[in-house]
């Protein structure tokens, strides 16, 4: 067992023993759902099934229906797509990355960061679809044999890198959430009295029984895929941004878009998992797993990670002036003063000065002010991509093609839409799936639990 | 003489390792332990070798990477050699800048996915698979030692002696 530091605030709160672990985390899944889980499902499922009506419409009428035009036809469904993949890049974060640096505290939240990473990616993957307009051919992006002559997809093409990108992230995301639920799905099996979820949970749990050897493949599996998968994190938002960079639109074609969409990826997704875990925490009752000082490491990430998209910011206006180009030169001051310049108040606002305010102990420590910011960076993130996007073309290299960008109801319900089918999936999760990665949170008990903390020897005579 | 397999069980990781250690130095051979999360440093005392499941995962990566090459030079140099403004594509090698991001994601994909499945099949645990804990407290706060008389050369009564030594909470044989 590893030991910490005993001026190290303790990860979990309380004299937990195993067994309480177990029962705290199983207990909201074998229960009944309160009646608030029912009011929020129906509100998410209701909206999910609004914008799962706007794509059936705009799928049976076609992409008119957007609110594009001949000089911006690219601009609300890129955003919402770069948005959505950017939430989903925290999971793989936590889990991977933090695994790495044997951080663990990720292991309190790794598996509903996890879990909303993958929704994300699912909603992210949306819109690229319904953008081909014919859905049932999406396959084509694929590269497969074909009767047209042998016509293959364009690997020099960004858009392409992104299909690979994209289904590589998400399938990968998705094997090592599940072999981290395997052992926990286990536990619910043996704990499970009913007929019916006893033969579910024996299902999903393969079988496991937690012999010695399979723990040692477990770690090894476990380490090699965070070896895999944090190099995948940065490649899958680098490659997003190569969507805009490897053109030459000024205001996109900018070589320092990779590491700052990067960093903007990391600052959205944190922020969701701070909206997300401090209604969980709540809900259901796991106050002494996911506290006040998980809020805080989360809360440096996003100041972190926050100023390096301040610093990116600062810097491509910089260049842009530097550079003498007058087209870049252009866009950017057409960002800033130009008709779109609230959207771009509203980025600066939201990006660059609410995360500073974590400097302050007092603010990162306080659930209610992480919860509003998390809110806050969460828009001002949206607003990044939808700046960075319509900013750059609706000025057109002919004045006359000059135009502006308005969302159709059709757009906003697509883009409502997901976000209520996103709340779907995770509400379903947080009903039927261990939320608490129990087997990782049990090894951490003896070296960070607060008996240890209190009084190392605790566990010695216990 | 009929075989048998004895359960020990612990309420803590910490006293079955102890125990396990003072079982092995006497001689006895532990066949298997089971428990609800790793127990760190089990592994040499019961004389589990280290898995070599992260060659797998190598040799894996290694055939993505080699069937994203083959595959990327051919549907894009030699089948269908295309002009994408101005820029022809000759040989694998000019265009190599454009084929990383790909070659890398399937390289990382097919090393991902083959070490997963690997992992299933050589643990024995795949979709509707029969648990083999033997009891199910051992994936909530149980630790079971498992001893196998056929493998050791002890009788079963000094067996028990030293077993008695190591704090255990329960035990449990059965004849197989």
């Amino acid at each position: 067992m590893q030991k910490e530091a005993a001026i190290r605030e303790p990860l979990i709160l309380g004299h937990k023993s195993y067994h309480d672990i177990t029962e705290d985390v199983c207990r909201p899944i074998e229960d009944k759902a309160p009646k608030m889980w029912y009011i929020l499902f129906g509100v998410a499922l209701v909206i999910g099934l609004y914008g799962v009506g706007c794509i059936l419409y705009l799928l049976g009428t076609g992409v008119g229906v957007w609110g594009l035009n001949k000089t911006i036809g690219w601009a609300w469904d890129i955003t919402n797509f770069v948005w959505w993949v950017g939430i989903g890049h925290a999971g793989t974060l936590i889990s991977a990355v933090l695994l790495l640096f044997r951080q663990k505290w990720r292991m309190a939240i790794n598996r509903s960061a996890e879990a909303m990473t993958i929704f994300a990616v699912f909603m992210a993957g949306l819109f690229p679809l319904i953008h081909m307009g014919r859905l049932w051919v999406g396959y084509w992006v694929f590269p497969l044999p074909n009767q047209f002559g042998s016509l293959w997809v364009n690997f020099n093409s960004p858009l392409l890198w992104d299909v690979f990108a994209i289904s590589t992230y998400l399938s990968v995301s998705v094997v090592f959430w599940y072999i981290g639920l395997i052992p926990d799905f286990a536990t619910i099996r043996d704990r499970a009295r009913k007929p019916v979820s006893k033969k579910m949970y024996s299902i999903l749990a393969f079988g496991w029984s937690g012999r010695a050897k399979h723990w040692n493949r477990f770690e090894l599996v476990s380490l090699v895929l965070a070896g895999l998968a944090t190099p995948l994190v940065f490649s899958v938002h680098s490659i997003v941004s190569f969507d805009f960079a490897t053109s030459i639109v000024p205001g996109w074609h900018t070589t320092i878009f990779p590491p700052y969409f990067v960093a903007g990826a990391v600052f959205s997704g944190f922020a969701m998992v701070q909206t997300l875990l401090l209604i969980m925490r709540k809900a259901m009752n796991l106050e002494a797993y996911i506290h006040t000082k998980h809020v805080e490491y989360m809360n440096i990430v996003i100041m972190v990670t926050g100023s390096i998209v301040g610093t990116a910011y600062i810097t491509e206006l910089f260049i842009s002036w530097y550079s003498g180009v007058e087209y870049e030169a252009y866009a950017f001051l057409n960002r800033a003063t130009g008709p779109y310049w609230w959207a771009y108040a509203a980025m600066m606002t939201c990006n660059v000065v609410s995360p500073q305010l974590m400097w302050f102990r007092k603010l990162r420590r306080s659930l209610l002010f992480t919860f509003f910011i998390s809110i806050v960076v969460n828009i001002g993130m949206w607003f990044e991509r939808y700046v960075i996007i319509v900013t750059s073309i609706h000025r057109d290299y002919l004045p006359s093609s000059w135009s502006m960008h308005y969302p159709s109801p059709i757009d906003i319900g697509v883009y409502i839409g997901t976000i209520g089918l996103f709340f779907v999936f995770f509400l379903l999760f947080a009903r039927v799936f261990p939320v608490l990665a129990l087997n990782e949170v049990k090894s951490i008990l003896k070296g960070s639990g607060q008996s240890y903390k209190e009084s190392p020897d605790y566990y010695k005579n216990h | 003489m009929s075989e048998k397999v004895i359960y020990v069980m612990y309420d803590d990781d910490g006293v079955l390792k102890d125990g396990a250690k003072k079982l092995v130095s006497k001689g006895v051979k532990i066949s298997d332990t089971f428990s609800p999360f790793p127990i760190h440093g089990i592994d040499p005392i019961i004389g589990i070798k280290n898995t070599r499941l992260g060659i797998m995962a190598f040799l894996y990566g290694l055939t993505g990477l080699t069937l994203a090459t083959i595959g990327m030079r051919f549907f894009m140099i030699v089948d269908w050699p295309m002009n994408i403004g101005g820029k022809p594509s000759f040989s694998y090698l000019e265009n190599i800048l454009s084929f990383v991001p790909i070659s890398f994601e399937f390289t990382v994909m097919c090393a991902a996915h083959g070490m997963a499945i690997t992992y299933l099949l050589k643990n024995k645990t795949l979709p509707g698979m029969p648990a083999q804990n033997p009891d199910p407290r051992t994936t909530d706060d149980k630790f079971v030692m498992e001893i196998r008389t056929a493998e050791n050369s002890m009788d079963e009564k000094d067996l028990d002696k030293l077993i008695k030594d190591t704090g255990f909470i329960e035990i449990d044989k059965k004849t197989i």
